[in-house]
């Protein structure tokens, strides 16, 4: 009876704390360039993109959002969640609710659906005062199917299976109902919470995380409450993940469970363990390559299947089951710390280069 | 409500422990100890293996709650306490088998260590401004003067914990225990598994840190030599059981202990 | 009166085949500490044998059985030499999410090799109702209640009495003593694997005999999640009173709340039992060490 109670093994959540880090975020001139840079790309995308890219970008940027938030719970804290959708089906369907039911504005809508989910979150993360590994995360899973049934079966609110138009948002009169639009409302968004997240890891809040996840009764010792600690890194996990679902709610038009199940939750911890456990960066890379794969699948399976499209939908389901499997187990086996340690890596021989190759 | 109505010496003890018993199901690992630890020594706790000296730690630590008995701290009776709330109090401790988070650099390890007397709430952190920033920046600072070099971490501060040699590990996890800027330092066999060389060198920082600091130390040690030189006091418990107490001198002629050591005869 | 006896009895001759597919969890997490999310897949993977073995090539179901136990049994122990040995010693979440893309992997590979259409297997087991006294018990319920006591009781005979049995035992309780008395672990972890998964197999025959078969066949198993909260994850006879309740349960539920609440009353039992009692009635409860 010997399964390992700390989830995450060493290194993984390593600070970039170099001599500097104690100034503000933007402290060397190296790095304020390329965040410039990266912004500066980010804004002319959409201007050179087409629009499936655009569409694409969206995807991946909710993605990012929602999978930061897993990364924190599971990744920085390490309290394993098989049950991220469901908040951010708490997210979507409170914006939505806000936005038809009550007419509010997005500015208040998607904060709103943030902050719902991070209430469920608290709720959800309380048994964490007596169980933990394991156990922690069957409660997260029954949390996830709880979710959907309120969702399929509490249909005044929520329009049960079929679910319901959500109208688009609309910003000093303008309709946010193209995906270019949206576009300005989702990246920015994502860029923020990217950089939030990248903070709090360099504060007391991110390391009382690490802390919890690596030795909890060390944590104790030195004044940090586990309860509290692992009730916050659950609310502000479930804060993404709600406010990353409320940009879908506006994004797809519409909300139903189908969009949050448990597969959705499975395809999020892909992510973090394909990008990287204990990264911001990782949980970014993750998200993106995530949003990429079925892409690049569509694409065989399309030439594979031929012109008959109902046998290349059906044979797509199953090949992205079978490569999502295989990038797990493939991931977990070779390259544990994800994609995050291969770019470190590549960063290092760059650095050392032309002395080591 | 025996903690309740505790009397409070006059000139009273850092850390008092009194009449603590203490058993898993049927087995005792503690039986009535009775110790006190006085402001400003090196007090040190020996005894064989399974004599009940990690128990105790983990009493006076609030892991364990006893079943009987009360520990007093500063005057305050915190048999009670949670855990979590002794480090503010001012009560800091190592583990036997280091207890360091390993994925995290040592600057960061040390940092936890303050993490008590640090206040930032989370909006202020994910910006990255006004308190958070202040209060990490005077963190950092007070830690690279006041800890960094006193210990000689200079070298490693950057690197991740689980990279350095197994004496630097428990170095960084005594500089850990002193950003907690504790009253009462509680060491679990600082020394264990060291060369003679890294046993000195950490012999020199226990010393250097009570002269400097003036904090009191409570320490475990299996190695005689270093327990008789740095102890003001010594208590020796053995089967759960407080056997003996007093200077370096008086423990080492008790025949009693002699005898716990070497075995009848 | 009449009704809620008769309700209770068949949501209690149910609770077998719960029983039945929470087997194959406990015996690989009572022996390596693993709890195998990938556990439906391969009942799923059993029942497609199955049917490939008995309808394709057209031989008897008895042979077909075997070679699914067979097949299964191979499975299992492939993967715990390929996967679950390179991740031994691994945080949790490696371990959990090895096994949940192992899942993935068997659902896709099956969706890819057999496509996503109901298939349906020969009846294996008789339809015709038992009755006892004056109360009907579909017969299909019936039989795999019998089936399936009958299994778990020659698993629990096994582990008792027989010589390799009590080496598991001997392994699952402390790995390090048992490497010490010269049980070879490794080759008792791969075995633990193929028993479970040979579970798996025979237990995902008798699901799609009476169900049907698709790719999917393997959500089934997430319903089991409560019958191994309440019996405890690793406890052999506690899968046996879990599955009852969680029948007993079920049929209540779906008799008095109605047919919505059956899918979800297992979900709230588990979070009920885990907020009360984490390690379910029959579960060893871990002492941590500082």
């Amino acid at each position: 009876m010997s399964f390992s109670l700390d989830l995450v093994g060493p290194r993984a959540g390593i600070a970039p704390s170099n001599y500097r880090a104690t100034a503000a975020w933007l402290d060397s001139g190296e790095r304020r360039l390329g965040l410039a840079l990266l912004l500066g790309l980010l804004a002319l995308f959409p201007f050179v993109a087409g629009d499936y890219l655009v569409y694409l970008a969206c995807v991946a940027a909710m993605t990012v959002v929602s999978v930061i938030g897993l990364n924190i719970l599971t990744g920085y804290t390490g309290l394993l969640s098989i049950g991220h959708a469901a908040f951010n089906g708490i997210g979507a369907y409170s914006c939505a609710v806000a936005t038809v039911k009550f007419g509010w504005p997005f500015w208040l809508a998607v904060p709103f659906g943030g902050l719902m989910a991070a209430f469920a979150g608290l709720i959800v993360g309380l048994p964490s005062l007596r169980i933990k590994g394991l156990y922690l995360a069957i409660a997260t899973l029954a949390a996830q199917y709880l979710f959907l049934f309120a969702a399929q079966h509490w249909e005044s609110v929520t329009g049960g299976d079929r679910g319901f138009q959500v109208a688009p948002a609309s910003f000093f009169g303008i309709r946010l109902d193209s995906d270019m639009r949206l576009y300005w409302l989702i990246m920015p968004v994502t860029v923020l919470m990217c950089l939030a997240a990248h903070n709090l890891f360099r504060t007391r809040i991110g390391r009382s995380f690490i802390a919890v996840r690596e030795r909890d009764y060390s944590a104790e010792v030195l004044g940090i409450d586990l309860l509290r600690t692992k009730l916050l890194a659950f609310a502000i996990a479930s804060f993404y993940a709600g406010i990353a679902g409320a940009l879908m709610a506006y994004f797809f038009k519409v909300v139903n469970p189908e969009q949050y199940t448990f597969t959705a939750s499975i395809f999020q911890l892909t992510a973090i363990i394909v990008g990287g456990l204990g990264s911001v960066l990782g949980s970014i890379l993750g998200a993106l390559f995530m949003v990429a794969v079925p892409e690049i699948l569509k694409a065989v399976v399309s030439a594979l299947a031929g012109a008959d499209a109902v046998k290349g939908a059906i044979m797509l389901a199953s090949a992205r089951e079978l490569v999502f499997g295989l990038l797990i187990v493939g991931f977990l086996l070779f390259e544990p710390f994800g994609l995050a340690e291969i770019v470190r890596r590549a960063r290092v021989s760059l650095q050392m280069w032309p002395f080591k190759t | 409500m025996g903690w309740a109505c505790l009397e409070i010496d006059a000139a009273m003890s850092l850390l008092e422990i009194r009449d603590v018993s203490l058993a898993f199901g049927g087995v005792k690992a503690l039986t009535g100890v009775s110790l006190a630890v006085e402001e400003g020594t090196v007090t040190s706790v020996i005894g064989p293996n399974g004599a009940g000296k990690t128990s105790l730690y983990n009493v006076i630590s609030g892991f364990y709650r006893p079943q009987s008995g009360a520990v007093a701290f500063a005057g305050a009776d915190i048999t009670l306490v949670k855990a979590n709330r002794r480090a503010a109090l001012g009560m800091a401790r190592t583990f036997q088998n280091i207890a360091l988070f390993r994925g995290l650099t040592v600057l960061d390890n040390i940092k936890l260590g303050a993490h008590h007397y640090l206040k930032s709430g989370v909006l202020p952190a994910a910006w990255y401004i006004g308190s958070a920033a202040r209060e990490e920046a005077q963190l950092r600072g007070k830690i690279e003067r006041d800890i960094v070099d006193l210990l000689h971490l200079a070298d490693f501060r950057d690197a991740p914990v689980s990279a350095l040699s197994y004496g630097l590990q428990k170095r960084v996890e005594l500089a850990r225990a002193l950003a907690m800027r504790p009253k009462l330092l509680m060491l679990d066999e600082p020394v264990a598994g060291m060369n003679r060389e890294e046993k000195e060198d950490m012999a020199r920082y226990i010393l250097d840190v009570r002269e400097e600091w003036g904090v009191t130390v409570l320490l475990i040690e299996h190695d005689m030599g270093m327990v008789m030189d740095l102890s003001d006091q010594i208590h020796v418990l053995n089967f759960g059981q407080k056997l003996s107490s007093g200077t370096p001198d008086q423990v080492r002629a008790d025949p009693a202990v002699i005898e716990a050591y070497l075995g009848e005869g | 009166m009449n009704l809620f006896i008769e309700y209770s009895m068949v949501g209690i001759a149910s609770g077998g085949m719960y029983a039945l597919m929470a087997l194959g969890f406990v015996l690989v997490f009572k022996g390596t500490g693993v709890f195998n999310f990938a556990q439906g897949e391969l009942m799923m993977l059993g029942a497609y044998i199955f049917l490939s073995v008995n309808q394709l090539a057209g031989l008897h179901w008895s042979i077909a059985l075997l070679a699914t136990v067979l097949f299964a049994l191979l499975t299992g122990v492939l993967i715990e030499r390929t996967v679950l040995r390179a991740l031994a010693g691994q945080p949790l979440l490696s371990i959990v999410m090895a096994t949940v893309g192992l899942g993935l992997v068997l659902k896709g590979a099956a969706g890819l090799i057999w496509g996503q259409e109901q298939r349906t297997l020969p009846e294996l087991v008789p339809r015709k109702p038992i009755f006892i006294g004056d109360i009907l018990i579909p017969g299909a319920v019936f039989w795999s209640f019998v089936i399936s006591m009958a299994v778990i009781a020659a698993c629990l005979l096994y582990f008792r009495f027989t010589r390799g049995g009590v080496t598991m035992r001997a392994a699952a309780s402390s790995q390090v003593n048992a490497y010490a008395v010269g049980i070879n672990v490794p080759v008792i972890s791969a075995l633990t694997w193929g028993l479970a998964a040979a579970a798996g197999g025979f237990a995902g025959v008798l699901l799609a005999a009476i169900n049907n078969l698709t790719p999917h066949l393997g959500d089934l198993a997430l319903s089991v999640l409560a019958v191994l909260i309440v019996g405890g994850l690793d406890s052999l006879a506690g899968v046996i009173v879990g599955g009852l309740i969680i029948g007993w349960l079920q049929s209540m539920t779906g008799a008095y709340l109605g047919g919505q609440y059956r899918e979800i009353m297992p979900f709230i039992v588990v979070l009920a039992v885990l907020l009360v009692r984490p390690h379910g009635l029959f579960g060893r409860k871990e002492i941590e060490r500082i």
